[in-house]
């Protein structure tokens, strides 16, 4: 369905709920509809962007279907949330990628470690099966340059499609550009999105996967972020350490990149196999079934890439290590190519549909 | 007899052995047949709850409902004061006018002030205060996420305290022999079944779905009316037992009626289709004529008097007009205005004489007086020589757009009921109670409330005499 259908179904269904409004003590969504009476297609992506599909509304719904009004809030929500990310992507063409998400995040993944393991061995045959060991062990499979200048580059990518979509987006939602720099607000969305907040469900949880209150996702989810900070602390400190300090990977058991990456590893594939478990069995009639796709193909993706790091970790001082660097190096490139065409956009948009929230709420 | 097998989407199939009798079988599926049986289960009893409506639509009218008055003494985590027996009894004399059994209204508001814990330990989630509900804030529990969230909550927590449901299972007739209940027979998944029990709690509800009811007293004005609730509430528990001589209470001519927008669904169309737009303006009915005043009182205090009203104005149908200076005054309703740039072309889409209708509105802003329009207080902008008169709010309706919103009466409930006593069981013509069949709800709640309306009681006569019937009921069960 394109976007204007997507509004237009949304805002017949925020009329109904703006007339009952029994479900504002769930989430932020329903306070927010209450202020607005017309809802413009930028005021939809905002409303949509701030539903976190935790689904007690829909359970707790009078006119759910099959009640002619046919109410489901999360699944028309999360199919604007859907269209947001492909629109608010660069470049179009790119943005497509959205389209068929799980087929595009595979290939692509298995595209880059194709590649990487072709350059190793073509490039580096005698490193590839043999046991590597001591400082620059890895470089010795794969050069410094080739690991860090590609990742770089890929990374600043990322950083500029996110800023120029949320830009974009900000744009769109809300007319005032200044709201942008209010340091309250920050401090509040930033608390809401570091706690999850409106996975609590005003306190009971999710109706999630099925119609029972639990915080199990909210826990699960919890992994999956926390896990990500800790390996991207991980790689921080292990740049410094190379950087500046002059020591090269890869580092013993117990320092501190390797402690920080084999923690955020742990609770990233525990995180990612929990919320695939949870999906599997989740309820579809809330859903929209092209972001469970997306969602089944970031959490994939994570969490091939975490088990790939600890099984390359354990497996460090082997013949095994050269071509599980390979795999494991293309599974992130993978991962950062598709970052900005996947599931990892909601983190962008949920977080400025936050701030707005905490800057409108504060006038209210 | 023998078995039935139930199909629960959440609970799997499961298979209810009907060939020795239940303890306690319950007829309904709201809030006062779920308290009953969670509290008969509580007790010991071996319960089958038998729920008309299909599983999605389970609940009755409480999954429509919002909120529940209790007695408390002060302020908690969810209600911003006290509420203390006196003024609770105080607000429902008021309501009811003395229509109400002082001993039962009593026991009523006194088993409330246990009610907050004991939802809460039964997996009902209450709300803070906020934006929606300040004006109950003080007096009534909000449901988090309303009622169809408690009726989810209660049927999870009978689940797990082993009662067994059977959705879609009509129950058609009681046998009853000397007073004593029998069995009941009942339709489920195109079958007849029958299933012998110690004890009956009756709590499905009112008779305001049954449209050929309806009409012995309304005739066929009652093609007109709206049912807010379930369509399921058919009163055929209601007729058994009076048949069988249980003492009726309650004026079955009555009703509890709002106005609500004519488009709604003949059933089920819940809360979103009441209209708050009536003070703003002006209502006319079919021949284009003011009928009532408009700006009596608060609209809270006055709209469940508007579903009586149109139901006594010729086709039942009205229409509350307002122009471009009452936009966005009231809370928005489900259904956009009507919407038009002269009177004129306003009555032309509302099919009402148009010359007679701008006669009306201009004759009530000739008699309109200069005041301060201030729709937070019983301002002093009225009528002057009108009949009948608009008393507050009344501002001249001249500025365009035009906007119409059609009326219909709403109904929500009706007050006949089956007279009980404080262990909630059946009275008997012969003034003596049955010996082993019990009520709870909408069918008895006109020993309570036999008039009027108070937010939230409702749920507070099901809640209390729900329980009350449980735990009756198993005591007599095993007895």
């Amino acid at each position: 369905m394109p976007m204007v259908d997507l509004v237009a179904e949304a805002e017949r269904q925020m009329t109904i709920c703006n007339s009952c409004r029994y479900c504002e003590g769930y989430c932020a969504v329903f306070p927010a509809m209450e202020i607005r009476r017309d809802f413009e297609e930028g005021e939809m992506i905002y409303l949509a962007n701030l539903c976190f599909e935790c689904r007690d509304c829909f359970y707790a719904c009078q006119f759910a279907p099959p009640h002619e009004f046919g109410v489901n809030v999360p699944q028309i929500f999360a199919e604007i949330r859907a269209e947001t990310y492909q629109e608010y992507s660069w470049p179009g063409i790119l943005g497509k990628l959205y389209r068929r998400n799980g087929l595009a995040v595979g290939l692509i993944t298995v595209a880059s470690t194709a590649l990487i393991l072709l350059l190793v061995i073509a490039l580096r045959r005698d490193a590839l099966f043999s046991t590597q060991a001591g400082e620059g062990a890895f470089y010795r499979v794969i050069p410094y340059a080739a690991m860090v200048i590609p990742a770089l580059l890929i990374a600043l990518y990322c950083l500029a499609v996110f800023a120029r979509g949320a830009y974009r987006f900000w744009r769109d939602t809300d007319t005032d550009l200044t709201g942008v720099i209010d340091f309250r607000a920050f401090a509040v969305a930033t608390r809401d999105a570091f706690g999850l907040r409106y996975l609590k469900g005003g306190g009971v949880g999710c109706n999630y996967p099925d119609e029972r209150f639990s915080q199990v996702r909210r826990w699960f989810h919890h992994l999956v972020f926390y896990g990500f900070l800790f390996d991207l602390a991980s790689t921080t400190v292990a740049a410094i350490y190379d950087h500046f300090l002059g020591r090269h990977a890869p580092y013993p058991p117990l320092s501190l990149p390797v402690a920080l990456g084999t923690i955020g590893g742990v609770a990233l594939v525990i995180g990612t196999v929990g919320l695939l478990s949870l999906k599997w069995r989740s309820d579809r009639q809330p859903a929209a079934p092209r972001m469970l796709k997306m969602d089944v193909a970031f959490l994939l993706l994570l969490g091939l890439t975490s088990l790939t790091g600890l099984l390359l970790l354990v497996l460090r001082a082997t013949p095994a290590m050269g071509a599980l660097l390979a795999v494991h190096l293309g599974f992130v490139a993978g991962l950062f190519l598709t970052m900005p065409y996947g599931k990892f956009a909601h983190i962008v948009y949920r977080y400025a549909a936050l701030i707005r929230n905490a800057l409108e709420q504060a006038r209210v | 007899m023998g078995t039935l097998m139930t199909r629960d989407h959440r609970a799997g199939n499961a298979l209810i052995d009907m060939s020795r009798p239940i303890d306690v079988l319950v007829i309904g599926g709201g809030n006062a047949a779920l308290c009953a049986a969670i509290e008969a289960a509580h007790g010991g009893a071996r319960v089958l709850l038998l729920e008309g409506s299909p599983e999605h639509f389970r609940g009755g009218n409480s999954r429509h409902t919002r909120d529940i008055r209790y007695m408390h003494p002060g302020a908690t985590e969810y209600v911003t004061g006290p509420y203390p027996e006196e003024e609770f009894w105080d607000d429902l004399l008021r309501v009811t006018h003395g229509e109400t059994t002082e001993c039962l209204a009593r026991l009523t508001i006194r088993a409330s002030a246990d009610l907050d814990g004991w939802t809460q330990r039964h997996g009902v989630r209450w709300q803070r205060p906020l934006k929606g509900t300040l004006h109950l804030a003080r007096t009534n529990l909000f449901m988090l996420g309303g009622g169809k969230a408690m009726i989810n909550a209660y049927y999870a927590t009978a689940h797990t305290m082993g009662v067994q449901v059977a959705y879609g299972a009509v129950v058609s007739t009681l046998k009853i022999r000397d007073g004593v209940f029998q069995s009941a027979v009942f339709d489920h998944d195109g079958g007849i079944h029958e299933v012998r029990a110690k004890v009956v709690v009756v709590a499905s509800g009112g008779f305001e779905a049954n449209i050929p009811w309806l009409k012995e007293y309304w005739g066929d004005a009652a093609d007109n009316f709206i049912i807010r609730g379930t369509q399921h509430n058919q009163g055929r528990m209601l007729a058994e037992l009076l048949e069988f001589g249980a003492k009726s209470v309650g004026n079955p001519h009555e009703f509890h009626a709002v106005a609500v927008d004519a488009r709604a669904p003949k059933f089920d169309g819940g809360i979103v289709t009441r209209l708050d737009s009536v003070p703003f303006g002006i209502a006319v009915n079919r021949e284009a004529e003011r009928f009532y005043d408009e700006g009596e009182d608060f609209w809270p205090k006055r709209y469940a008097i508007w579903g009586g009203l149109i139901a006594r104005q010729p086709g039942q149908i009205a229409y509350s007009i307002i122009d471009a200076k009452a936009k966005g005054k009231f809370m928005p309703s489900v259904f956009p205005a009507i919407k038009a740039a002269s009177l004129a072309e306003l009555a032309g889409q509302l099919e009402l004489d148009p010359a007679r209708l701008a006669e009306t509105v201009a004759a009530f802003n000739r008699a309109t007086r200069p005041g301060t329009f201030d729709p937070s207080s019983l301002d002093d902008c009225r009528t002057e020589g009108l009949d009948p008169p608009k008393s507050h709010w009344a501002i001249p309706i001249d500025t365009p757009p035009f906007l119409a919103y059609p009326l219909r009466p709403g109904i929500t409930f009706t007050y006949l009921g089956v007279t009980v006593d404080e262990c909630a069981r059946v009275i008997m013509n012969d003034g003596r109670p049955a010996a082993n069949i019990f009520a709870a709800g909408e069918v008895m709640a006109g020993n309570i409330l036999g008039r009027g309306y108070l937010a939230g009681f409702g749920l507070t006569i099901g809640a209390v005499f729900g329980r009350i019937a449980g735990r009756e009921a198993a005591r007599h069960a095993n007895g």
